[in-house]
């Protein structure tokens, strides 16, 4: 279990201190789904990042398992068993698609990379041998990210726009993924997501707007709401629902 | 005899323990100190200057040749070498150099290597620089290197220094004729107060003659490095330069790529970057458990690979 207690986080920017965080206090379960949505800006992954030690909290508690981690390492609490994929992930060159997996998997850890490729829609036989460089599109990026996540045993996995950059046909596959992680293992999973399909999965939904936690909530109610947003519509011609151009919504 | 320091050094530079398979020449301290030649390749000291030829036979496949120097006291020497590789041969070399100089006087080693590959055939040309040692004197390499690529040959070159040369300047030269090929791979490491020059110089005369060269190098410390990558097509042809280094510490790194058109059908790219290793690389990696520590000398192992 993980809890965030009166979390804040100030950086120092060009105009001096920001608060990006405030207040934050959220209790994730073991083998629960949470979806964190909200506007661009909010917070979302300014919270994975105090989470998996990028940001310090500048007060607060962060407890995994009851001990708390606030002011641990990247590095230590990655060996606790935190994990994140980043929404924009750094590519190396170099580092070949299987050795990145093989030091993600750790040396306890024996890792079927061909396995883990499949499960984000990545042919093993044309990827296990390529440097994760410049010749890598932003979508094969994040797969192999999401991929580095899914060959460690975490007690917590945080992921970041997962679906960016994925396409419809490997879209399934994703969600697949997410609802077999739910069902083989104990790990929390946060997705940070706008994604409707990514909302379906969650257990809890977690809206987070202004470095705050809005409210806690349903998927039912996100996606009812989100329905009606749509039934609302009146411009009849130049939105999009669900793929479609909105020319009669009455 | 080869002592365990020898030996040392003959694992670093040519990844050898013991007298390798196929065609070899060892050189210790000016001189040669065993050979072995083949039926297809064969090896013989020069007459008129130090150094020897090294003769393969046209159509001589899967053979290696191991031509290792090492230097284990101050002592300072220009060696001359010439390749000659047969028609359709495809063959690899091992050259490289290693210096563990324990003495106050400089330990240098200027090698000028000549090769000439014949029309078809394939040789890759794999050199390794490699220093050691407390001694005060200095452990220094020249090494020349001078390559004629007949039509349809193929040249791929694989120059590394890795550890421990104090001052260095790499010039190579190649020519390339119809249809052939070449690929070269630099990699660079300079620590402390080391300082190191390449000189590439690539002339694509014949038609359809193409050319990638990849230099990759990390400076750290005080350390000081300059590239001079240059192409020249003078017909219709491709090559493509790339040069990235890493910077550390104080170090100081400077790439001159240059590129020279003769021909309106002469297709030539060049890229040059230095940075230091990126914050989110780092980030990544200890966010999968490395240190800070362990996840830059993956960065970099990876990168000088």
């Amino acid at each position: 279990m993980l809890e965030l207690i009166n979390v804040d986080v100030s950086l120092n920017g060009d105009h001096g201190k920001i608060d990006i965080l405030k207040n934050i206090n959220l209790k994730l379960d073991n083998k629960k789904i949470y979806v964190m949505t909200g506007p661009n800006g909010g917070g979302k992954s300014s919270i994975a990042k105090v989470i998996m030690g990028i940001f310090t909290p500048t007060n607060g508690k962060i407890l995994l398992d009851g001990v708390d981690i606030a002011q641990k390492s990247i590095t230590e609490r990655a060996q606790m068993g935190v994990g994140y994929a980043f929404q924009q992930p750094p590519r190396f060159k170099g580092l070949k698609v299987h050795e990145l997996l093989e030091l993600s998997a750790g040396k306890t850890h024996t890792c079927n990379t061909c396995n883990l490729l499949y499960d984000v829609g990545l042919c093993a036989q044309d990827y296990m041998d390529r440097e994760i460089d410049t010749t890598f599109s932003g979508g094969e990026l994040k797969r192999v990210e999401i991929a580095s996540i899914l060959a460690r045993d975490l007690k917590v996995a945080l992921f970041d726009e997962p679906e960016a950059g994925i396409d419809l046909w490997s879209f399934q596959r994703l969600t697949e993924t997410f609802e077999n992680m739910n069902r083989n293992t104990d790990t929390t999973i946060v997705i940070i997501s706008h994604q409707e399909r990514i909302l379906r999965l969650a257990d809890e939904v977690i809206m987070i707007a202004d470095g705050t936690v809005s409210e806690i909530t349903s998927q039912e109610k996100v996606l009812s709401a989100i329905e009606q947003f749509d039934k609302n519509c009146r411009c009849s011609a130049d939105c999009e629902r669900e793929g479609y151009r909105n020319v009669n919504f009455g | 005899m080869l002592t365990s320091v020898d030996k040392n050094l003959l694992r670093e530079i040519a990844d050898i323990d013991t007298l390798p398979q196929g065609a070899y020449n060892i050189r210790k301290n000016g001189q040669g100190i065993e050979r072995h030649v083949t039926e297809n390749i064969d090896i013989v000291t020069k007459t008129d200057k130090p150094g020897i030829d090294i003769i393969i036979k046209p159509y001589t496949k899967n053979e290696n040749v191991h031509v290792p120097v090492i230097l284990s006291e101050g002592l300072e020497e220009t060696v001359y070498n010439t390749f000659e590789i047969g028609e359709y041969a495809d063959v690899e070399i091992v050259a490289g150099c290693g210096i563990h100089n324990e003495s106050d006087h400089n330990a240098k080693h200027d090698g000028i290597h000549e090769f000439f590959v014949r029309k078809g055939a394939r040789m890759k040309y794999v050199e390794k620089h490699y220093g050691e040692g407390s001694g005060k004197g200095k452990r220094i390499m020249n090494p020349k290197t001078v390559i004629e690529v007949e039509e349809d040959g193929v040249a791929e070159l694989e120059m590394v220094q890795i550890k421990g040369v104090d001052r260095t300047v790499r010039d190579t030269e190649v020519k390339l004729h119809k249809n052939a090929r070449l690929i070269v791979s630099e990699r660079m490491l300079t620590y402390l107060d080391q300082v190191a020059e390449s000189n590439i110089t690539v002339e694509l005369i014949g038609e359809n003659s193409t050319a990638q060269v990849i230099s990759r190098s990390v400076a750290q410390n005080n350390s000081k490095q300059l590239f001079h990558l240059n192409m020249r097509g003078h017909a219709e042809c491709r090559g493509h330069i790339q040069c990235d280094s890493i910077i550390m510490h104080n170090a100081q790194v400077s790439s001159i790529p240059e590129i020279t058109a003769f021909h309106g059908d002469a297709q030539l790219v060049h890229e040059a970057a230095i940075g230091k290793i990126a914050s989110d690389q780092l980030i990544k990696l200890m966010s999968l458990g490395l240190t800070e520590k362990e996840a830059e000398d993956k960065i970099l192992e990876g990168f000088l690979k």
